[in-house]
């Protein structure tokens, strides 16, 4: 077979075959692969991915029909990135994949083709996903209403009325599963303004620009509200740029580049517009896409520098709190708390020790280290929405080790991986001893901040 | 491929889900960490002894070739489907791994990580010697076949010194057990030590008993380095005719200290022309007592530099200067041929100046590290697949590693296996009639050659590795 002359081939070719060619196949990515040890098969470990880029790049098999599949099942945790002896730039890899694959989907439907055999990833699956990202995700004004109206569903009794007739679940298994375990939603009133700029409490140590993010921002508010209180606890003048926008990551990671660098864009202007010392996040996800802008500028010397600048400045809250700290905890905290990794946070941006260490710095609580924490907890962005089955089975081997830590607290440093964790809890019929939070809620429990 | 009437007998035995015959799967099964890319026709994940019989059996009917395969790490091609066929997926064979404290002794399914032995000895006081650099992520069905060893191959001897059994389903299915659960067994000819080394020609295995020893009380380990080769070597002749076995005794090049510091800057002494590192383990006293004796050698043999580890943490930081030697490496990459041609030990610094002289000759990047001790040095190309005039004088710098080897009165192989790359090299070694033997030893076994074909023996006329498609 040869696909030579496919244009999405030759992009390939050009974006990701000298990554590829890195791999020397020695398979040390292979132990810390989440769905090689769940899946159980080559195909689904990262030296065959990396293989499978190779093949399709060379033209050897078919971008959707052979190569497709396996990356679409890929989490994109990049333990392997982490593991891999020779640097092969797995993130960058995966994401040149995930482009092909689009712009081969759009290909065949703009030539009239049918884009993917029988049985793959579904159309509606496909129109939700472009949907969500086209037109709710680059708009922070869309997604705040989706979480208003999160709150009227939450408060009104639609929700009691929808779980009882079991509507959602007829749509989407997976959907009824993660309305089930979202948070309260808070009044938008409690929402950090945009514009606003908050002091520092006592001497004031640093000025430091919050990144709100879209899905925080929307739906998880109150984790914002006390990420500020907590900077300002640990002496940050916080501001909240004007114009900021979602990361760009869920599009990245779906192959949308382009909307992925407008958005990345838009953010470098708002944040350099502050001239803050940092730029914080609370999402481990976002901030990985925040200090990997440069990337996305490849080619674009100006825009890349710029992006650099960016991403250097860009740091999670618990690195900025943990450098800046103590924090001025109020009370004894008698519990155990165990901590499962962000996958982005630890693996890209390389932050573990801080979280575990403010957790440990709480008085009277205990740590117990979960085994596997460092392990991906298979929300993956939206995988556990496009791939229910196989992010379940992977949780629920995790969940039983949670279990194992007899902790009473759950923490996490990402919507998505707090998301899943608390379904985690669900599944595993640990609801009446366990929950899940971020870890922003849980150090400002022992601040006293409500 | 594959005829339809013997996918279907496979089909009867195998369920659905566990046979993979969608391309992107078999290509997924095409490739190890050595050279080459093959395309098998099916890929079978077997669960039972029974199973494999039966597939076996369906396999010498119907002439198919078998590959069984592990984590596919093997750096000769061991696992390569060179002629298509069936590969085995050993890897997702039922876990099964027992430390019997009584009888010192591990029984283990071939799926079972190294490193998981490694771990779950120790922690019943005991310790399983072998430790090939990929033992996380490698089978020891794989360790066992390719019989791969590591550092420690000195003072505890090689892998084949620690199987003492084995469970094999044979090329015509029939199930055999070899050896026992006793060290002592006189009992026939020795199958197991046939088995292990053999590299899948002879069978399936399916079950492994392995010897284990008390584990060492205590351990010091050593960092040394010399302006010369020479003197690297007659401090590492000097300490073993000493009366000191280290547990560990390994060397790397300049080239290696240079690659390592632009890796991940450890603090190695660039200058220096060759850096040991010496492990000793035993009874604490007896430690301290030859570390000493060790330090006192080398400063005796002209090292520039001694560095004894005083915690735990200082002896990490040595071996991680040794463990970055080959990702830093490769980064100078990307095409990384690594051999492990072994010489007796006395004659390493003879080796070491013939491949000094092979570098220069076919103008590579060779650079070398390995296990001094024991004399298997790995010889390392640098180089690129893609450049084809230079994969060609990389090919004549192989054959002539080999033959530098075999006459310091060395082996082809102590530790990777002869796979697709060396066998091309098996006369040189073994002599027309000593490869003979082994042939016939091959034709009983398996009369139809349907395990592994393609390995070991090469093909008629064969007198060279081929690198280039």
């Amino acid at each position: 077979m040869t696909t030579a002359h496919i244009p999405s081939a030759e992009k390939l070719r050009a974006s990701a075959h000298e990554d590829a060619n890195r791999c020397v196949q020695c398979g040390y990515c292979l132990p810390v692969c989440p769905t090689y040890a769940s899946m159980g098969k080559e195909t689904a470990s990262p030296r065959g991915r990396i293989n499978l880029v190779k093949l399709a790049a060379e033209g050897k098999i078919d971008i959707l029909e052979h190569m497709a599949g396996p990356l679409d099942l890929c989490l994109g945790c990049r333990a392997c990135e982490v593991a891999c002896p020779v640097g092969v730039p797995y993130g960058r890899l995966l994401e040149s994949a995930k482009e092909a694959i689009a712009d081969e989907i759009r290909r065949k439907s703009e030539s009239g083709e049918p884009d993917r055999p029988s049985g793959s990833a579904g159309s509606l699956k496909e129109g939700l996903k472009r949907a969500a990202l086209e037109h709710l995700f680059p708009h922070p004004g869309r997604l705040r209403l989706a979480g208003s109206l999160l709150r009227l569903y939450q408060k009104s009794g639609a929700a009691r009325l929808a779980r009882a007739s079991g509507v959602i679940r007829r749509i989407s298994p997976a959907m009824a599963a993660f309305e089930q375990v979202l948070p309260e939603a808070e009044s938008p009133r409690t929402r950090p303004k945009a514009g606003a700029r908050y002091p520092a409490v006592g001497e004031k140590k640093a000025t430091v620009a919050f990144f709100s993010g879209c899905l925080m921002d929307a739906m998880m508010h109150r984790v914002n509200r006390l990420s500020v209180e907590l900077l300002r606890l640990a002496g940050c003048e916080v501001v909240i740029p004007e114009h900021q926008k979602c990361c760009g990551a869920l599009h990245a990671h779906q192959g949308d580049m382009e909307t992925a660098r407008k958005l990345a864009g838009a953010n470098i202007a708002a944040f350099e517009a502050t001239g803050a010392d940092w730029y914080v996040n609370n999402a481990g996800g976002c901030g990985a896409m925040l200090q990997e802008y440069a990337l996305l500028f490849k080619g674009d010397a100006a825009m890349e520098e710029r992006a650099a600048a960016f991403a250097a400045k860009s740091r999670d809250i618990s690195w900025v709190l943990h450098r800046l700290g103590p924090l001025p905890f109020k009370k004894e905290w008698k519990v155990t708390i165990t901590y499962q990794d962000s996958c982005h946070l630890r693996n890209v941006q390389k932050v573990h020790e801080e979280p575990r260490a403010l957790i440990r710095s709480i008085p009277g609580a205990a740590y117990a280290e979960c085994e596997g924490a460092e392990t991906c907890c298979a929300s993956g962005g939206i995988y556990n929405l496009l791939h229910f089955e196989e992010s379940m089975r992977i949780l629920d081997d995790k969940m039983l080790k949670v279990k194992d830590t007899n902790a009473s607290v759950l923490v996490t440093a990402n919507p998505g991986c707090l998301l899943q964790m608390k379904l985690g809890i669900k599944r595993s019929g640990l609801g009446g001893r366990m929950r899940a939070v971020h870890l922003v809620e849980a150090l400002a429990e022992a601040c006293g901040i409500e | 491929m594959i005829d339809q009437t013997a996918f279907g007998e496979i089909a009867s035995v195998i369920p659905r889900e566990r046979l993979l015959i969608r391309l992107e799967d078999r290509y997924s099964y095409s490739y190890d960490a050595s050279f080459g890319e093959y395309l098998p026709d099916l890929v079978v994940q077997p669960q039972t002894a029974g199973e494999i019989s039966a597939l076996l059996k369906i396999a010498n009917q119907y002439r198919i070739p078998v590959y069984p395969r592990g984590s596919a790490t093997s750096l000769s091609g061991g696992p390569l489907p060179v002629e298509g066929g069936m590969v085995l997926d050993m890897s997702r064979y039922p876990r099964k791994l027992v430390i019997d404290r009584e009888n010192l002794l591990a029984v283990a399914s071939p799926s079972v990580i190294t490193a998981d032995i490694h771990r779950e000895a120790e922690e019943a006081g005991l310790f399983y010697p072998p430790d090939p650099s990929s033992s996380h992520v490698s089978t020891i069905g794989g360790n066992i076949l390719e019989n791969s060893s590591g550092p420690k191959g000195l003072k505890y001897g090689t892998t084949k010194e620690y199987v003492i059994g084995l469970e094999l389903v044979t090329p015509q299915g029939e199930i055999i057990r070899t050896g026992g659960k006793t060290v002592k067994n006189v009992t026939g000819y020795d199958l197991t030590r046939l088995i292990v080394g053999s590299e899948g020609t002879l069978g399936v295995v399916t079950e492994i008993i392995l010897r284990l020893i008390p584990k060492p009380k205590a351990r010091k380990t050593m960092l040394a380095s010399f302006p010369s080769v020479v003197q690297s070597g007659h401090a590492i002749t000097k300490i073993l005719s000493s009366g000191i076995l280290p547990a560990a005794l390994e060397l790397m090049d300049n080239a290696c200290i240079r690659a390592v510091e632009a890796y991940q800057p450890c603090g190695l002494p660039v200058e220096d022309a060759a850096l040991v590192i010496i492990e000793v383990d035993g009874h604490p006293a007896a430690v301290e007592e030859e570390i000493a004796d060790c330090g006192r050698i080398c400063a005796e043999m002209g090292a520039t530099t001694v560095r004894t580890a005083r915690t735990e943490g200082e002896r990490q930081e040595i071996w991680k200067a040794r463990k970055l030697v080959s990702p830093a490496i490769t980064r100078m990459g990307p095409t990384k041929i690594s051999e492990d041609a072994t010489v007796p030990r006395s004659r390493i610094p003879e080796m070491m100046e013939r491949l000094e002289r092979i570098r220069a000759k076919y103008n590579i990047n060779l650079v070398v590290f390995g296990h001094a001790g024991d004399g298997n040095l790995h010889p390392n190309i640098i180089t690129d697949k893609r450049n084809i005039e230079e994969m060609r004088r990389v090919e004549d710098a192989v054959g002539e590693i080999f033959e530098a080897a075999v006459a310091l009165g060395g082996t082809l192989s102590g530790e990777h296996g002869i796979g697709t790359l060396k066998a091309p090299y098996m006369e040189l070694e073994l002599g027309k009639a000593g490869l003979d033997m082994m042939a016939r030893i091959k034709r009983a076994w398996d009369p139809n050659n349907i395990m592994n074909p393609g390995k070991i023996f090469p093909g008629p006329g064969q007198t060279k590795v081929k690198l280039l498609p």
